[in-house]
């Protein structure tokens, strides 16, 4: 077994499609969690992870840019730790992530270095 | 822990309606912003770390906190809430202000004003649905759309004309008004049509309609807790919801289809709301004003407490139909008169009242008029005059379920006698 960051990319007019009414916010959600609880019950889920705020700054050697970032581009709204046998599995695991129904989110699914 | 069904959609109303408060009603679009960010940070953290107990709660303190920021960062900026201007001034007081905002008592005042403000005479009866759906009940514009089977962009336009209208007004409905009255009519006048959407809606498959009749009796009994709103109409508007309430159960049979009163399995019938029904119908008889909430309610009752269709009392409903043609004549009234009088002084009669509804024209559009032809002819072994008109309701049907409906009794008509 091995262990896998998932992170979860998604654009701010997906995301604020989901959230466009309280009925779809609470749909939304339901997926999420059903999702998790799937993870959770076969022995996937080593960590549940963090929300991230949709704002922050970047910060590079030039220059500490501010947030909100550009519409258009996809930003990070979260992460998990994923277990599961191997790569194959842990990226056949996040085919079933609600992130991925809209379109345009994705989940980065990268190996935890094994020292 | 499991979210109840339509949780954010009921929390919502309750959070804009306490924001409101706070930023003034001409900062709604703050207010709903606010509301919405409680909802995003409340499911971004719920859906990995699980619903917590108290989920409303949760809610609340996160709206409370945005508002405390935005009230602290924006208070040299924009005006707010005039009456809390000074209490928002001052850290002494922000905080118990933003407090006192969410208590249970006065989301439900500020409920009632909301609902009152939506119900502005200048507003065309169907923004006032629109914005009571969307504001206090929580509906997104695509899903008032689906109900009322309009566009979506229809709706968007009125509820955007509708919120600058309310926005322009300085504050929301006074309760204490001396226009309290009159503008109780029209409230419950909206909330009437919003239950009849619901419960005579034209695409009576959607899910979403019979939230409409729940959404509208929570209106209602919103009213009822407030004494000056408790009115005998308001009484008979409550009794009335409630026993065609009572009936939703069979409106639609095992398989999905429209099933026709005679039809119902009775025992299907919500007993408790039939029995809340009765005893609201008797609250309401108080004073001298016969309203046609009465009427209708009176003709609900006598459904209600009927043993089956047969031994419905017609004659009592009929007069009552009389009575309500006289306080509120419309063409729909007058087509379940004539119904009713054909089960009570047979066929013939009410084919003769269903020929003579003035205005007739304005049920064109309306399949029911048709059909009605269609039934009474079938009744009496007229099959091809019958098939004829349910063919002519047919065109008009407005959604799959009539549709199909109306082509069984197509072909139940086109059948010889002895098998239909």
């Amino acid at each position: 077994m091995a262990d896998f960051l998932f992170i979860y990319r998604n654009t701010d007019a997906e995301a604020r499609q989901y959230m466009g009414s309280p009925e779809a916010a609470q749909t939304s959600m339901k997926l999420w969690m059903a999702w998790m609880a799937e993870l959770e019950a076969k022995g996937h889920l080593k960590s549940r992870g963090e929300p991230l705020e949709r704002t922050g700054r970047v910060v590079t050697s030039k220059q500490v840019t501010d947030g909100p970032y550009a519409e258009a581009k996809d930003i990070v709204s979260g992460f998990s730790l994923i277990t599961a046998k191997d790569e194959a599995e842990a990226a056949e695991l996040a085919k079933g992530c609600p992130v991925l129904r809209g379109g345009s989110g994705s989940v980065e699914v990268r190996p935890v270095m094994k020292l | 822990m499991q979210l109840a069904e339509h949780f954010f959609r009921r929390e919502a109303g309750r959070l804009v309606v306490a924001l409101t408060r706070i930023f003034g009603v001409h900062n709604l679009a703050l207010a709903e912003d606010v509301a919405q960010d409680a909802f995003c940070r409340a499911i971004e953290v719920w859906k990995t770390r699980g619903i917590p107990e108290n989920p409303s709660a949760w809610l609340m303190a996160t709206a409370k906190n945005r508002a405390l920021d935005r009230v602290r960062r924006e208070r040299t900026a924009r005006t707010f809430a005039p009456e809390l201007a000074r209490h928002l001034e001052s850290e002494w007081t922000l905080a118990p202000t933003i407090d006192e905002a969410f208590q249970p008592a006065v989301i439900r005042d500020e409920q009632l004003r909301m609902m009152f403000s939506c119900c502005h005479p200048k507003l065309p009866e169907e923004a006032q649905l629109a914005l009571i759906l969307n504001i206090l009940c929580g509906f997104g514009a695509p899903e008032i759309a689906a109900a009322f089977l309009t566009g979506r962009a229809a709706i968007e336009k009125r509820i955007s004309r509708g919120k600058k209208a309310l926005a322009g007004t300085k504050s929301l409905f006074d309760l204490a008004d001396a226009d309290f009255g009159a503008r109780l009519t029209t409230v419950q006048r909206a909330l009437y049509l919003l239950f009849n959407e619901g419960y005579h809606g034209a695409s009576a498959a959607a899910p979403v309609r019979a939230e409409l009749c729940e959404e509208a009796m929570r209106l209602v009994a919103l009213l009822s807790e407030h004494p000056p709103g408790a009115t005998p109409a308001t009484h008979a508007l409550a009794a009335l919801m409630c026993l065609h309430a009572a009936r939703l159960p069979t409106k639609l049979d095992a398989a999905g289809e429209l099933s026709v009163m005679g039809e119902q399995d009775r025992s299907r019938w919500d007993a408790q709301r039939v029995a809340e029904g009765l005893a609201l119908l008797e609250r309401s008889a108080r004073g001298d004003e016969l309203t046609p909430y009465h009427i209708e309610a009176a003709i609900a009752a006598e459904h209600a407490s009927a043993p089956s269709f047969a031994a419905t009392n017609w004659r009592v409903i009929s007069s009552l139909y009389d009575k309500l043609m006289t306080i509120a004549p419309s063409p729909v009234v007058a087509l379940n008169r004539a119904i009713a009088l054909a089960e009570c002084d047979g066929v013939e009669r009410g084919l003769e009242a269903l020929g003579a509804i003035d205005d007739r024209e304005r049920l064109a559009e309306y399949p029911f008029y048709r059909a009605a032809f269609g039934e009474l002819e079938l009744r009496r072994g007229n099959g091809a005059a019958a098939a004829t008109h349910f063919r002519a309701a047919l065109h008009v049907a407005r959604s799959e379920p009539e549709r199909r409906f109306l082509e069984k009794r197509i072909a139940t008509a086109s059948r010889p006698r002895e098998r239909r």
